[in-house]
C-alpha cells in the first residue's frame, strides 16, 4: 500500500556512487550464507561478490560492490556488523583504494581479425592465454572499468563468452585494509 | 564424559534451572542424560509450545529460555517460536538435534536443513562439527543470546557427535572477536541530549521492549519523573512506566491512545528508547512526527536511522544511558514552566479522548469490560500473557501494567498460539504470581495442547477465552476495508471450552453475566491448577481507537 515516494522517502543516506566494500569474516560454516541471505532478505542488491583467503587461514575476505544510489550504505554495513561471524568491514574510499578485477574473453578469431585483436589486446595489456585456428582468449586484469572497455572494442569482432571474476580491493598505504 | 553430560553440566553453569523439550531419535543421547539430571525438564505436547514456553520464561524472569526439539519436524514445529523471539528480541537458547553426520545432505530419515531453513530468523546459530566443541558453543550461545540486544541462538547437534566421550573442562570465559556490542553511550552525545531536553518545550518519551530487556524500567522511571515529561510506549514497553500515572500517556500507536499518537504528531522532541518506529507504531511514516527532533538510545546501532533519521543517536545499554542522562539532565536546570503549555494541550486531549467503549444494558459482557474486571478482580498484581488479536489490544489497552515483565506479548511477530505456552513458560519462572493468559476462542486452539502440559505440572495459569467466535480482529478489518465481505472468519464450529479443559484435567468455567463476573473471574483465580474460562462476549465489537493500516497518526478514527 506504500507508494514510490512514500518508499523512496523511506531509504535514506544514499550516497549515489558505486561501492567497494570489503568484509573480513571468520572460516565458519555458512558464513557466505549469512552474507547472501541478509542482502537477498533486506533487499539490497549485491552488483559483484568475491571470496578469498587471506594471509591468515582463519579469515576469508569478501570483497562487494554495491551500488549506493539504490541502497543506503549505512544500514548494509550496520546489518552486517550484526552478524557474528563478520570482524570488520570497511567502506572503502575509491581514492585511498586500489581495485582490480580479472576478465577472460573468448573471441572469434579468424583471419585478418585476429591480428586486430591481439593489437587490441596488447594495448590493453592482455595477454592471449588460449589459440586455435577459430579463436583467441584473451586474459585483462584492470579495474572495472578498463574490461567494460576492452569489451566494447573487440565486441564486434565476435564475443564468444567472457568471464569475470568481480572486484578485488584492498586499501593504499601501509595500514590494513 | 558423554558430551551430553558435558551440556549438562554446561547448563548448570549457565544457571539453567529448568528447560521445555520434547524427545526424539536424533535427541535420544540428550534426553539420556536428562534421566540423570538435576535439571527440571518440563515436556511439552508440541516443539512450537516448548519455543513459545521458554520465550514466556525469559520475558517473565529476564533470564535465557532454554527448549530442545528433535531433528527434522522437531525442529520445523519451531521455527515460529524462533522467528517470534528474533521479532521481539527473546534471549531462548534452541537445541536441535540432528540425523549422523555421515548421513546429512542425504535426505536422510526426519532430516531437514535446520542450519539453513532457520538462519534468518536467529541471531546466530551454531551447526556443531566436533563433539569437543560443544562446550564452548554452548557458553557462546548463552553469552551472544542475553547480551546486547537479545536473542533466538541456535544449536544443530548431530547425534553422533553427542554420544562420544570428551574430556570436559569448564570454560571460564568466551571470546568471539566479532561480537562486541556497545554498552557504554557516548557521554558527548548523552550531554546533547540532555540540553535538548532542557530546551524541548514539547518532548515526548516514546519506550519500547528494549527498556525491559536492559532492566532499566527504574532508570526511565526516575529521568521521566525528574521533570513533568510525558511518556508513552509500544506495546512492547508495557510496565516499564508505572501506569496509570498522571505522566502516562497510555501507549501508542495502531491501537494506542489517541493522546499518545497526538503527542507524538506534534511533539518538538521525541526521546525514542528500545524502540524501533514500527510501521504499527509510526502509521504512514513520511508524516509520522513532522516536527519532532529525535534522540534515538538503542543498543542495536542497526535500528538508529532505519525508519527514521536520529538527530542525536546514542549507541548502547538503556540502564547505563538512561542513569547518565539523569545527572546530566539535573546539571541543567531546566525550568518546568517550560512545558505547562504542552500539559495544557495533552490534557486537552485526554480529558476529551479517554479510550472508551459503549457498555450494555443489558447482561451482555463488553469484551473491554472483561479486561476491566479482570484488573479489578486481581489489583493489577498479574502477569498477563495474551495470545494475538482483539483481545490483545483491548487487554494491552485495560489491564494497567505498573511494572516490567508483567506483560508477556507477540509483538512484532503477531502469533496467534503464543499465549498459552508463553503464559506456561511464565508461571513456571515466576511461581509466586498469578499469571493470566487472555485469549480468543480462534488464537486459544493453536496451542490447546499446552494443556495438558499444564496439567501435568500443576501449572496453575489461568486462561480467559475471550470468545465472540469470530477471529474477531480479520472480521473488524474485513468490515473497516472490505466492505464488510466476511470471508472466513466464522468458523461454524468449535469446541465446548468448558469440556475441553476437563478433558486436559485443567477446571473449566463459563461466564455470561455482566453483573458478577467480577465475583466469578476471583472464583476462577482461587480454583487450583490450572483452569480455563469461556467468557462469552459482545461477537461484533471493534478494536478502537485505529490508525487506518497506510494512514498518519493524527488521522485516528472511532
Amino acid at each position: 500500500m506504500l507508494s514510490l515516494q512514500e518508499l523512496e522517502a523511506s531509504v535514506n543516506g544514499r550516497s549515489g556512487r558505486k561501492h567497494i566494500v570489503s568484509i573480513l569474516v571468520e572460516n565458519k560454516p555458512g558464513v557466505l550464507t549469512r552474507i547472501s541471505g541478509l542482502f537477498a532478505r533486506r533487499g539490497f542488491n549485491i552488483d559483484t561478490l568475491v571470496v578469498g583467503p587471506t594471509d591468515d587461514e582463519r579469515f576469508s575476505r569478501i570483497t562487494l560492490t554495491l551500488d549506493g544510489a539504490m541502497h543506503s550504505i549505512d544500514q548494509v554495513t550496520k546489518q552486517l556488523h550484526k552478524l557474528i561471524n563478520v570482524l570488520k568491514i570497511r567502506d572503502l574510499e575509491p581514492a585511498d583504494t586500489v581495485a582490480r578485477e580479472l576478465a577472460m574473453f573468448k573471441l572469434a578469431a579468424d583471419g585478418a581479425a585476429r591480428a586486430e585483436i591481439l593489437q587490441i589486446a596488447d594495448i590493453f595489456r592482455g595477454r592471449v592465454i588460449d589459440v586455435t585456428r577459430r579463436s583467441v582468449i584473451v586474459e585483462i586484469a584492470g579495474t572495472a572499468d578498463k574490461i567494460a572497455a576492452f569489451e566494447r572494442m573487440v565486441r564486434p569482432f565476435g564475443l564468444v563468452e567472457m568471464a569475470r571474476t568481480g572486484e578485488i580491493a584492498i586499501s593504499r598505504g601501509r595500514g590494513e585494509t | 564424559m558423554r558430551a551430553v553430560d558435558a551440556v549438562m553440566e554446561c547448563l548448570k553453569a549457565e544457571g539453567v534451572d529448568v528447560v521445555f523439550g520434547y524427545p526424539g531419535g536424533a535427541n535420544l543421547p540428550t534426553y539420556d542424560a536428562f534421566y540423570d539430571s538435576d535439571i527440571k525438564h518440563v515436556l511439552v505436547r508440541h516443539e512450537a509450545g516448548g519455543g513459545h514456553a521458554a520465550e514466556g520464561y525469559a520475558k517473565a524472569t529476564g533470564k535465557v529460555g532454554v527448549c530442545f526439539a528433535t531433528s527434522g519436524p522437531g525442529a520445523t514445529n519451531i521455527v515460529t517460536p524462533l522467528t517470534d523471539a528474533m521479532m521481539d528480541s527473546v534471549p531462548v537458547v534452541f537445541f536441535t538435534g540432528q540425523v549422523r553426520t555421515e548421513l546429512l545432505g542425504t535426505d536422510g530419515f526426519q532430516e531437514a536443513d535446520t542450519f539453513g531453513i532457520t538462519m534468518p530468523i536467529v541471531k546466530h546459530s551454531f551447526l556443531i562439527q566436533h563433539p569437543t566443541e560443544i562446550p564452548r558453543v554452548i557458553h557462546e550461545a548463552f553469552h551472544i543470546a542475553r547480551t546486547g540486544r537479545p536473542g533466538p541462538v541456535l544449536i544443530d547437534m548431530p547425534t553422533d557427535l553427542t554420544r562420544v566421550e570428551i574430556d570436559y573442562e569448564p570454560v571460564g570465559d568466551v571470546r568471539l572477536p566479532g561480537y562486541q556490542p556497545t554498552t557504554e553511550g557516548n557521554q558527548k552525545q548523552i550531554r546533547l541530549a540532555a540540553k535538548a531536553l532542557a530546551h524541548a518545550r514539547r518532548p515526548i518519551f516514546y519506550t519500547g521492549g528494549g527498556v525491559i530487556n536492559a532492566n532499566a524500567a527504574t532508570e526511565l522511571t526516575e529521568l521521566v519523573r525528574a521533570d513533568r515529561f510525558p511518556i508513552t510506549s509500544t506495546i512492547m514497553g508495557l510496565g516499564a512506566f508505572p501506569a496509570p500515572d498522571p505522566q502516562w500517556v497510555g501507549w501508542l500507536g495502531m491501537h494506542g491512545t489517541r493522546t499518545a499518537n497526538y503527542a507524538m504528531d506534534e511533539a518538538d522532541l521525541i526521546v525514542a528508547v528500545g524502540a524501533r518506529f514500527d510501521d504499527r507504531v509510526t502509521g504512514k511514516l513520511s508524516e509520522f512526527a513532522p516536527r519532532a527532533k529525535f534522540i534515538h538510545i538503542d543498543v542495536d546501532p542497526a535500528e538508529i536511522g532505519k525508519n527514521v533519521p536520529a538527530h542525536i543517536p546514542i549507541v548502547g545499554d538503556a540502564r547505563n544511558i538512561l542513569a547518565r542522562l539523569l545527572t546530566e539532565y539535573r546539571a541543567q536546570e531546566a525550568d518546568p514552566a517550560r512545558l505547562d503549555a504542552w500539559w495544557e494541550r495533552i490534557d486537552g486531549w485526554r480529558t476529551q479522548h479517554p479510550l472508551r467503549y459503549e457498555d450494555s444494558a443489558d447482561s451482555e459482557i463488553k469484551p473491554q469490560y472483561l479486561i476491566e474486571a479482570l484488573y479489578e478482580a486481581t489489583g493489577g498484581e498479574c502477569i498477563v500473557a495474551s495470545d494475538v488479536g482483539q483481545h490483545q489490544m483491548w487487554a494491552a489497552q485495560y489491564y494497567h501494567f505498573d511494572a516490567p515483565r508483567r506483560w508477556i506479548n507477540s509483538g512484532g511477530l503477531g502469533t496467534m498460539g503464543f499465549g498459552l505456552p508463553a503464559g506456561m513458560g511464565a508461571a513456571v519462572g515466576r511461581p509466586e504470581l498469578t499469571t493470566l493468559v487472555v485469549s480468543g476462542d480462534a488464537s486459544i486452539q493453536m496451542n490447546t495442547q499446552e494443556l495438558a502440559t499444564c496439567a501435568e505440572y500443576g501449572i496453575p495459569v489461568k486462561v480467559f477465552i475471550m470468545n465472540n467466535g469470530y477471529l474477531g480482529m480479520v472480521r473488524q478489518w474485513q468490515e473497516l476495508f472490505w466492505d464488510r465481505r466476511y470471508s472466513h472468519v466464522e468458523p461454524g464450529r468449535w469446541p465446548d471450552f468448558v469440556k475441553l479443559a476437563e478433558a486436559y484435567g485443567a477446571a473449566g468455567f463459563r461466564f455470561e453475566d455482566k453483573a458478577t463476573l467480577v465475583e466469578d473471574i476471583r472464583r476462577a483465580i482461587e480454583t487450583p491448577g490450572p483452569v480455563v474460562v469461556d467468557v462469552r462476549v459482545t461477537r461484533e465489537e471493534n478494536t478502537y481507537p485505529m490508525i487506518a493500516p497506510g494512514a498518519a497518526a493524527r488521522d485516528m478514527v472511532g
